[in-house]
This record gives structure tokens, sequence and C-alpha cells, in this order.
């Protein structure tokens, strides 16, 4: 019997049976008990446990500053994949390797790093403090703390898109008269728009869960600067663990659903361009 | 015209690229220098000094512990993934590859969560466990179950786009020589894929080693026992020892750095950047 199509390469069965195991092990079953857990409370128990203010504010606040990360990212990303794809410069290939720093660096690292730089003593919280702007241990820290680890994935999702635009449309663009600004507004930016909702998208789906980068710089003020995944911690601590995988549970659908839409919407904008 | 249509005026381009270089010095290199200054505020010695704290020995050393359990499990099954996905079509072959994705968009926390689940205190298996003696959240085991669950991409995910690229035929025409299926694969696959193997590895050491979110929640924070290099670094934070912790953070840094190196390196080889991020 042969479930595979094609090929006559052997080991099907063997590497097909080991990823199962694997994956179910691993991924499945700890995810199975998350999607089950909840329902211990009830479904009355789980609506409250949910819409405790207290909640609904971390996960506002988590769910809102990922987004205002995330579109902060998608211009300045946008510029800096436009400029490593289309120029050359002294130190590329240097820079290349920068973009891919927060995903490198550990994410606690990260977090004590920006907690230093933006504290009032720090070398940019110094800076701000004559201001009158607070960073460190306000809703504004998590916001930095989001743009320093979204900002790959609007870069990385740009770049091959921008590889990939097709120069004859700027070309034909010029040559009918067209100004560069105006053949990057009516041209390329329509072309990237997909891409640039899609970047916007990873970086909104890191920024949600994101833990480490942001609980240093945070101050975990409970109703203000008090991070979703925080009160998870916190829940699992009181050993409420239906609570907390209630919570869980509501993060991970809501990530999808919004990234679902996203993908919709995308998808449409390719279809009508 | 005197230029391409197709670039922005010199000064545009000069101003364009300024800024870009401003903006990741700003971003994306300060934050790591800041690291490395913060470790030798009080000097060298003190930097070493606090390295030399049984604690962080003993951090370092489950960093490695961990990584070196995850990461080769993870390294085979990704590769008996890959394999399996990238060599042959089968119903339900997106699902799988959708499902071997699923742990990049889980929050870290909810890694560790899922663990606490089920072998914590009030967890599915924990209480039967702990009757038998066996613990596993607040102990090693839980460090390294979260850990797999948080790398279990990487190698899979570098690996299939490789393979798929690759195509069969090296491997069809030395069976049709007479190989068998595991000489096959030793002799013709392995190597053809031992950059993007070393890639995907690479990553999964790097993110084994870096976890911080999920290790968080099932690690107890049992000083000189359940805290990785991560976790090491949040205790010294929060007990005001900057230059202990941002040591150990400087450790963890020059890790980053190197992965980034051979990482690039890697890239030149292989010709292409995995979809993988990290």
């Amino acid at each position: 019997m042969r479930i595979a199509q094609r090929s006559a390469l052997p080991g099907f069965a063997p590497s097909f049976a080991v990823t199962l195991v694997w994956l179910s092990l691993i991924v499945l079953i700890p995810l199975a008990a998350l999607a089950l857990r909840p329902w211990e409370l009830g479904v009355l128990g789980v609506w409250r446990s949910v819409t405790e203010p207290r909640v609904v504010a971390a996960l506002r606040l988590s769910f809102g500053t990922a987004a205002l990360a995330a579109a902060i990212n998608v211009p300045i990303g946008l510029l800096i994949a436009w400029v490593m794809v289309r120029y050359r410069f002294y130190g590329r290939n240097l820079a290349d390797s920068l973009i891919d720093m927060p995903l490198a660096l550990p994410t606690a690292v990260a977090g004590i790093s920006l907690t230093a730089l933006f504290a009032p003593k720090g070398w940019i919280g110094a800076l701000l403090v004559p201001l009158g702007i607070k960073v460190a241990y306000t809703p504004l820290g998590i916001l930095v703390a989001l743009i320093f680890v979204g900002l790959p994935f609007v870069v990385r999702t740009l770049e091959p898109i921008i590889m990939d635009l097709p120069l004859e449309a700027e070309e034909v663009a010029a040559t009918l008269g067209a100004r560069r600004a105006q053949i990057v507004a009516r041209i390329v930016l329509p072309a990237l728009l997909p891409a640039l909702l899609a970047g916007f998208g990873a970086a909104l789906a890191r920024g949600v869960g994101e833990y480490g980068s942001v609980i240093f710089i945070a101050g975990n003020m409970p109703m203000i600067s008090e991070i979703a995944p925080l009160l998870i911690v916190i829940r699992l601590e009181q050993l409420d663990y239906a609570g907390a995988a209630a919570l869980g549970l509501v993060m991970l659908l809501a990530s999808f659903v919004i990234l679902l839409l996203l993908n919709l919407l995308q998808r449409r904008m390719i279809v009508h361009a | 015209m005197n230029r391409r249509a197709t670039q922005e005026s010199p000064a545009a381009r000069v101003a364009l690229v300024t800024l870009t270089i401003l903006l990741l010095l700003i971003l994306l290199l300060l934050p790591l220098v800041v690291v490395f200054s913060e470790a030798l505020m009080r000097g060298f010695g003190a930097m070493v000094d606090s390295l030399a704290e049984t604690d962080s020995i003993a951090a370092i050393r489950l960093t490695m512990i961990v990584a070196a359990v995850t990461v080769p499990l993870n390294a085979v099954c990704g590769v008996a993934a890959a394999w399996c996905i990238g060599r042959f079509r089968f119903p339900g072959r997106g699902l799988l590859v959708t499902l071997i994705e699923l742990p990049f968009s889980v929050s870290p926390v909810i890694s560790g969560l899922v663990w606490v689940l089920l072998f914590g205190a009030n967890g599915w298996l924990g209480p039967i466990l702990n009757r038998a003696g066996m613990h596993i959240i607040f102990a090693v085991p839980g460090l390294i179950l979260a850990t797999t669950f948080v790398t279990f991409p990487f190698v899979a995910r570098t690996l299939i786009p490789l393979m798929e690229h690759q195509g069969a035929a090296e491997e069809e025409a030395a069976l049709t020589l007479g190989a068998s299926g595991w000489q096959t694969f030793w002799r013709v696959t392995l190597p053809n894929i031992r950059w993007g193997l070393l890639y995907g590895v690479l990553l999964c050491n790097a993110r084994a080693m870096g976890e911080f979110g999920a290790v968080a929640v099932v690690s107890g924070h049992i000083r000189g026992q359940t805290m990785t290099m991560p976790l090491q670094v949040e205790a010294l934070f929060n007990d005001y020892d900057w230059v202990g912790a941002f040591t150990i953070a400087g450790l963890l840094s020059l890790l980053a750095l190197a992965t980034l190196a051979v990482k690039a390196s890697l890239e030149w080889r292989i010709g292409q950047r995995s979809e993988a991020l990290l």
C-alpha cells in the first residue's frame, strides 16, 4: 500500500511516523491541554475570567501597543528594505546582518538593555527627561520594546517583494513623463501594499505575545502597563491554571483571527491589483 | 534624461541611505553597545568576578545542557519531517507544514504554560508523576520540554524549501544504480543539505540558549538549579546587580553576534536566505 504518490524513494512511512509522533508529543498534546483546560470553569466561568477589568485592560494594552508598534514599523521597515534592495553602499553587508539583531538577541537581553537605555539616567532617557517624556516603566516603554523586536519582520517581508518589482513599469511611467515622486506614489507603493500589510501582520503577531523584551521596561502596573502574557504568569503563580489557560486561549484565537482577516484583505488586494 | 528612471535623485539617495544607517545604528546597534558598556561599568575585573559566581556558572552549564538535549532531538526530527514533506506528495501535507510551523505563532509564555497545564501541581499528569517522585515543572525536564516546543520548527522549516528546490533526481539516480535507501540518504541527501541543516541547527541553538518567556514559566526560579542564562539575567537585574546581569547578557550577546556572522556566511553558501526567522 502506498499513501504517498510519486517517486520511487523509500522511507516515507518511517519519516512520516517520526514526524507525527514528535509533533504530537511536543506540540499537539500540549496545545490540546490549552484548548481543553479553560472549560473546567464552565462557559460562564471562562467568560467571567477573560472579561475581568484587569484582563480586558491587559488585552487592550497588548493588542493596541502591538498594532501601534507594527504601524510605526511599516514606514521605517519600508525605508530600510528599499535602501537595502535598491542601493549599494559601504557597510551594506554589515547593515544586512544588523537587521536580524532583534531576532538573534535573546529577549531578556533586549529587555534590560532597552531599560538601561531609556531609564531616566540612561543614554536616551536622560535626553528625554528635559522634554518631560518618560519612556521606561510606562506604556511608552512597551511601545519602544515592540518596535525593536518587530522591525525585522517588516523588513524581511518587504525585501523579496521589492526585489521582484518589475523595473519596466517604473521606466514606462518615466518615459511617459511621470516624476519620481509620482512613480513612487502611483506605481511602487500600490504594488507593495499587500507586502506592507503582511509585514504589519507579522510584526503585530510577534508583538502581541512578546514577553521578555517588554516586562523589564514596562513597569508592570495593573490596569496601566501590565501586558496579557504577564497576567498569564501571575495566574499560574496563583495556581489558577484554568484562568491562565483561558487567557492564553483568548490571546491565541484573537491573534489567529486578526492574521486571518489581514490575509483575506491581502488576497483581495492582489486580486484587484 | 540623464539618470535612470528607476532611481531617486542623487540628493534623495544620499538622504535615504544616511537615514537608514542612522535608524539601524540607533534602533538596533545602540542596545547592543549598552550591554557591553554596562557590563564594563565597574571595570573588567568586576565583570570577571561576577562570572565566577557559582550561580552564574550553574546557569551557563544548565543552558548548555538544555541546548545539548533540545537541538539534536529537533534536528533529527526536522530532517525526518523534511524528508517526508520535501520528497513525497500525500493528503494533509499542507496541514502538516502548518502544524510544524505552529510554535512560531505561539507566545513564549503560552509555550511554557502548556507544559504547566500538563505537568504542573494542578496539571493533568503532574500529581501522578509527583507521587512517583518525578518532577517536570520547576525542574530541568520542564526547561527542556518548553525549549523543544519553542525551537521545534527551525530545522524542518529551513530544510523543506531547500529539498523541494533541489528535487529528487540525484536520489533517484542513486537508487537506480543500486544504492539502498540509507546509502542514498547518507551519501546523496545529507551532503546536499548539509549547509541548510547547519543553518537550521544554528538558528535552533541560538533560540534554545536565548529563550526566556517559555522557560520563565516552567523554571520556578530555583537559583543554581533551574536558572538558565536568560533567567539568571532577570534575577540579577531584579537584585540591582547590573554588572552581573549585563555580564551574562554580554555573553548572550556574543552568542547572538556569532550566530549572525555564521548565518551570513551560510546564506552566502546556500545562496538564499531561509524563510525561518528566529
